[in-house]
């Protein structure tokens, strides 16, 4: 199957390009990003604030299998419909500082389109990190059974 | 070669993390590493043998005993650690894409 979703991180660059095409019309496409009830299912978070305009601002919370609750905000900079989103975004209570986001949404056809997701981070070291955590989180899987399995045979 | 040896099929059990994780710490033997579980030491080894065949661990000799090595250096090249992050937008978007196709039809 091909990989629709790509990821590239140059070396040494604090920066990350995340682009998808999508089998959906740019309406529907970007409609996803802008109705509170369509991101909080695509997005699996609770969507505390929604603000779709210049000083605009989101608030996200997601509770984690384990019932933590992990909050996501940031403000908007631009929303322009169909077109383009710039907001800040941080993970609160994460080393991984705040970063700036440049959404674009492009059309391809009548049914297909596009998306780029620059993310600019504030030093290569924070977005590396940041491109390990779910790798990480299967390493830390694997300390926890870990535990598990020594805690057992005490 | 078996194909079916994809590094991330290896470290998607958790016991093979778990074994990975003893072994990066300090190399053992195959014995010291089946202490650490509750499953039957033929069931440890399988998952060593596997975890060997992806080279994530290599065998060596010293004295009469063989311990298992971590090989950082595969699981660096293998493992490319940004695959986790890309599937899991993938997942994401894969997610927004089939709740818009629904959402067009109503």
């Amino acid at each position: 199957m091909e990989r629709k979703t790509k990821v590239n991180a140059v070396d040494g660059k604090q920066e990350l390009m995340i682009t998808r095409e999508f089998d959906l019309p740019l309406e529907l496409l970007f409609k996803a990003y802008e109705e509170p009830e369509i991101v909080e299912q695509w997005m699996g978070t609770k969507v505390l604030k929604l603000e779709n305009k210049k000083y605009g601002g989101y608030h996200f919370e997601t509770t984690d299998p384990l019932g933590n609750k992990h909050n996501f905000s940031g403000v908007i900079h631009e929303f322009n419909v169909n077109q383009r989103i710039t907001r800040t975004f941080e993970m609160e209570n994460t080393p991984f500082g705040i970063q700036l986001e440049f959404l674009e949404f492009e059309e391809v056809t009548d049914n297909t389109s596009k998306l780029n997701m620059h993310i600019v981070f504030r030093s290569v070291e924070l977005r590396d990190q940041l491109l390990k955590l779910p790798f990480a989180q299967g390493i830390n899987m694997a300390h926890n059974r870990l535990q598990e399995i020594v805690s057992k045979l005490k | 070669m078996d194909l079916r040896r994809d590094v991330f099929q290896a470290i998607a059990d958790p016991t093979r993390r778990a074994i990975i994780t003893l072994v990066a710490l300090n190399a053992m033997t195959p014995s010291a590493i089946a202490e650490n579980f509750d499953s039957s030491r033929q069931t440890i080894s399988k998952h060593i043998q596997i975890l060997t065949e992806c080279e994530l661990l290599r065998q060596e000799q010293t004295g009469r005993e063989i311990y298992y090595h971590f090989n950082p250096k595969k699981m660096k090249e293998i493992a490319d650690y940004i695959e986790p992050f890309r599937k899991m937008w993938d997942e994401r978007f894969n997610k927004l894409e089939t709740i818009m196709k629904k959402y067009k039809k109503k």
